[in-house]
């Protein structure tokens, strides 16, 4: 059996999501009633599912892990939101925009999915501001928009640095308005531990309850993921402490394959590692680059402050080496070349795992008040998180892995290889390729959860209006309930020495080493071998105080820990099979002899989907081709 | 440096709770206060004790999971800041430090230190939101909005629905979070329509729910870690007079 059938309408490119939305089937609004879907995940992509097919007259169970569905991570994204408007009349279009966006993901994405995500990304403008959303205006009372990540084009929409708050606050209102009608009902505080498949079909979820540790069973005739990224992998990241990979691994124990799960985008531009206890990196946004120049000292372990150093003592390392991009190269070039300096001794700060993003210029040539009207939140919470004033001295910045562009694998209609399970947003692997542009999840995730779920969701629900609603006391249930009670008593009764915590920042740091920024064969399989050890270790000794049946915040995290050891794996063995670099994923043994990354199409052009065969057994690797008929193929080029 | 913490211990929301006092070695002016409650943990974790219970989860400012009343203050002593961005720096060595949760009746504890919000939610739903459905959006640009509206209308959404207010308010009061959502809508062209019903409908369920009367007395706005005013519950009351009750 072919398990990867993307399913992709035939027809031209561009007719191709109107054709199939006349070809889909349908169910009518009084079927619609009698029809239970389960949605986990309420960030931007949950929230515009749950509040969309709440409004079609579906019966929306909404789950997600925080105490209300707006505060999901979609929160955090700062810089903007992209969509063809073509407000700026400066050439965009639906065209343009899949074009940005399949070169961005260095020709490893689908073409028919990202054309879809620019079609529907206008009317997910509409949308927005109709709901509330006060995105930037100018005195015209129009919208503002400015240019985002290394693009031509002025696309990004964007509400000061919130956007993603705003935008997720706007869905969220959307599903809020359904909890009021008694159409969606919310399930907060809720992790998912186990998807329950029946007859081949996904038909429910087990989740617990993580006030009370009461374990649920809950039904439906569809289940969709929308549980976003797992950047957290590393520890440290730009993400949420909460972020996790537990749900889409249950899918994919249960039979979803995993996709491209080593493409994870490390960001260039977030704040250093100073010690120890540090939980998170802070995201510092990307639309510094447009002003700020990046640099370390010419001379090696150079530790003088940063304004003493003269001009010409100083590499722009970006600009010397990329000369047409300068500081404006993608994410990952720039994250590689930071790495590369601070590797070869040059980095400054205690730790040598800096660079300096410098204003002074910018602040010299525009005025301090023109610095400030653009980035003066960033820089007030620069000088909140460190104590240093940017105006003054330059930022301190380092990469940190922050979004995941591999994720459960999904067709058109992104559905997954269980009939009836759904993935959108991070979640899935669809549209970013091997990386992704700056502003292109949130367009994504709105698209996914506003315009296309809730089509591609009838179709699949339009046979089974007469099936009646699934009793959750069948074997199917009581089997996926038994599997998590026992793994969670199984955590508690290790009762060993060390925190969960602390295998969690040793799993980051084997995974940030051997399979983040820079990979090569011997150290991701060094990688693989300290990844089981640790498990091991893990299994025998780690230490998770409390019971199962309580407020247990370690007992979370331990679960979370427990499967992105599995997951760590996979993504080593996805980085190792990818002999070529691409996008986010650079192997050093595939670079051009200027040391840029080199891409192999005529043997990597392909989503490699991963099959689990069960806890000790390898995965299994599927390949879907990619076929790009409406671009044309070109080496990436920065110089 | 050297602390003592004096926290709120509660095992689940039936039981009876008490502070506890922790004394703490080996703190650094480097840690976030939220990783100071980390490193507590660890040492309570290898000692064989329950860690304390916070919630939290961005720890960036943004998500509003943070809440903790720090020393007789929602969020700490620093102003305009949510707790997960508080520094250590902001305290003395050798400090005692006061943890409890957010004190009202509306947030019942759960645990330690994490209170129950959902009334918040009930209040959104009651109104904090314009029908429009997916689809059927106008264009855009169709409907140009002032800037100075936008702007102010950005002010107010910046809400991270965090409790504070709440916390801070002698008499318990939400006003300040519902009026941040109903000034914010009711700036935009796009909220009008509902704007009578949104501003009686929250009001109401904030009333029904057990949430005190508003008195002006503005300790709400002091201790909002996101800058919002007094001036938007002055357009909420404007806008309730409007619908005439
Ligand atoms: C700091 C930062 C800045 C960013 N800036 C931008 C930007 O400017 N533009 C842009 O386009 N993108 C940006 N991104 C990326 C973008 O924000 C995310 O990719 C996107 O918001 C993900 O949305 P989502 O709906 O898929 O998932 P999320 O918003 O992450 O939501 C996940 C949901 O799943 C739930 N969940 C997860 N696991 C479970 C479980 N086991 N059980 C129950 N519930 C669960 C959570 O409770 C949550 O509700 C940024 C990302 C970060 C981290
Ligand atoms: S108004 Fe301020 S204090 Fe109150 S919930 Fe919103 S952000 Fe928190
Ligand atoms: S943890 Fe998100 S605002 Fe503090």
């Amino acid at each position: 059996m072919n398990k990867l059938d993307a399913k992709i309408p035939a027809g031209p490119l561009a007719d191709k999501w109107s054709n199939h939305k006349n070809d889909v089937g349908l169910v009518n609004p009084a079927n619609r009633t009698k029809l239970d879907i389960i949605l986990v995940g309420t960030g931007l992509a949950g929230a515009a599912a749950a509040a969309s097919l709440g409004e079609l007259g579906y019966n929306v169970k909404v789950f997600c892990f925080q105490d209300t569905p707006r505060r999901a991570h979609s929160v955090a994204a700062q810089g903007g939101i992209n969509a063809a408007k073509n407000y700026k009349n400066d050439g965009d279009s639906v065209y343009r925009l899949f074009h940005d966006v399949i070169k961005g993901g260095d020709y490893r994405a689908r073409e028919a999915n990202v054309h879809r995500a620019a079609e529907v990304s206008n009317q997910t403008i509409d949308q927005l501001v109709a709901a509330g959303v006060p995105f930037a205006r100018d005195y015209s009372g129009y919208l503002d928009n400015r240019s985002f990540g290394g693009v031509q084009v002025s696309r990004t929409f964007y509400a000061k640095g919130q956007t993603g708050q705003q935008c997720l606050l706007g869905a969220y209102s959307g599903l809020i308005r359904q909890v009021a009608r008694g159409k969606v009902t919310m399930y907060s505080r809720r992790d998912m531990l186990d998807l329950v498949v029946v007859d081949g079909r996904a038909r429910g979820i087990i989740a617990r309850n993580l006030v009370t540790g009461e374990i649920e069973r809950h039904s439906a005739h569809a289940v969709v993921l929308a549980t976003g990224g797992y950047g957290t992998i590393y520890y440290l990241s730009t993400l949420a402490l909460g972020s996790n990979a537990s749900a889409a691994w249950a899918a994919h124990r249960k039979g979803a394959l995993f996709a491209n799960p080593s493409f994870v985008q490390i960001h260039p531009t977030s704040l250093p590692q100073l010690n120890d206890y540090q939980a998170k990196l802070t995201l510092m946004s990307e639309s510094l680059r447009n002003d700020g120049r990046i640099w370390v000292p010419k001379a090696k372990g150079d530790r003088r402050s940063a304004n003493t150093i003269p001009e010409d003592e100083r590499d722009y390392y970006l600009e010397r080496r990329y000369p047409a991009f300068g500081n404006l190269v993608p994410r990952d070039v720039a994250s590689r070349a930071a790495k590369e300096r601070c590797d070869a001794g040059y980095g400054v700060g205690d730790t040598g795992l800096s660079v300096y993003l410098d204003f002074g210029g910018a602040i010299e040539k525009q005025g301090k008040a023109a610095i400030a009207a653009k980035y003066g939140n960033l820089f007030e919470m620069y000088e909140k998180l460190t104590g240093i004033n940017p105006y003054e001295e330059p930022m301190r910045i380092y990469p940190a892995g922050h979004y995941t562009m591999g994720g459960l694998w999904v067709d058109y209609n992104l559905m997954t290889t269980i009939p009836g399970l759904f993935a959108i947003g991070e979640a899935n692997f669809s549209d970013h390729g091997a990386n992704r542009l700056g502003a292109g999840s949130l367009m994504q995730c709105a698209g996914d959860g506003y315009f296309i779920l809730p089509v591609t969701i009838g179709d699949y629900l339009a046979d089974k209006i007469r099936e009646p609603r699934m009793p959750v006391d069948r074997p199917e249930f009581a089997a996926a309930e038994k599997e998590v009670r026992d793994g969670l008593a199984q955590l508690i009764a290790v009762d060993g020495s060390q925190t969960v915590t602390s295998f969690h920042k040793r799993l980051g740091r084997i995974l940030w080493d051997d399979c983040g920024m820079v990979r090569n064969e011997s150290g991701i399989t060094r990688a693989l071998e300290s990844i089981t050890a640790l498990e091991e270790e893990f299994r025998r000794d780690v230490k998770v105080p409390g019971d199962t049946a309580e407020l247990n915040q370690e007992l979370e995290k331990a679960v979370k820990v427990r499967d992105f050891f599995a997951l760590g794996r996979l993504m080593c063995h996805d980085a190792l099979a990818r002999k070529e670099s691409c996008g986010a994923h650079f192997r050093e043994e595939s670079q051009t002899p200027e040391g840029e990354a080199q891409r192999i199409d005529s043997e990597y052009s392909y989503v490699a989907a991963w099959e689990y065969r069960g806890e000790r057994a390898p995965h299994t690797l599927h390949k879907e081709p990619l076929k790009f008929e409406n671009v044309e193929i070109k080496e990436r080029s920065y110089k | 440096m050297k602390i003592k913490l004096k926290i709120w211990r509660q095992p689940n929301a039936r039981a009876e709770g008490g502070f506890v006092t922790y004394p703490l070695e080996g703190v650094s002016t480097e840690m976030s206060f939220l990783e100071m409650l980390d490193y507590l943990n660890t040492t309570l974790i290898d000692r064989g004790e329950a860690p304390v219970a916070f919630e939290h989860d961005c720890r960036e400012g943004i998500c509003g999971c943070c809440s903790l009343y720090i020393n007789g203050r929602p969020h700490g002593p620093a102003g305009e800041t949510t707790t997960c961005e508080l520094r250590m720096t902001k305290f003395e060595d050798g400090a005692t430090i006061t943890i409890e949760p957010w004190r009202s009746k509306v947030f019942p504890v759960l645990r330690d230190l994490i209170v129950d919000r959902s009334s918040f939610e009930q209040i959104l739903q009651a109104g904090g939101f314009v029908s429009a459905n997916t689809g059927t959006a106008p264009e855009a640009n169709s409907i140009p909005v002032a800037k100075h509206h936008a702007d102010e209308a950005f002010d107010a959404a910046v809400c991270v629905g965090c409790g504070a207010c709440v916390a801070a308010c002698p008499n318990g009061s939400a006003m300040l979070f519902v009026a941040a959502k109903v000034s914010q809508l009711a700036l935009l062209p796009q909220g009008r329509p509902e704007a009578r019903r949104r501003v009686r409908e929250m009001i109401a369920k904030m009333d029904d729910l057990g949430f005190g009367a508003c008195g002006n007395i503005g300790a709400c706005e002091a201790e909002c870690p996101k800058g919002i005013k007094l001036t938007h519950i002055a357009r909420l009351n404007r806008e309730f007079l409007k619908t005439g009750i």
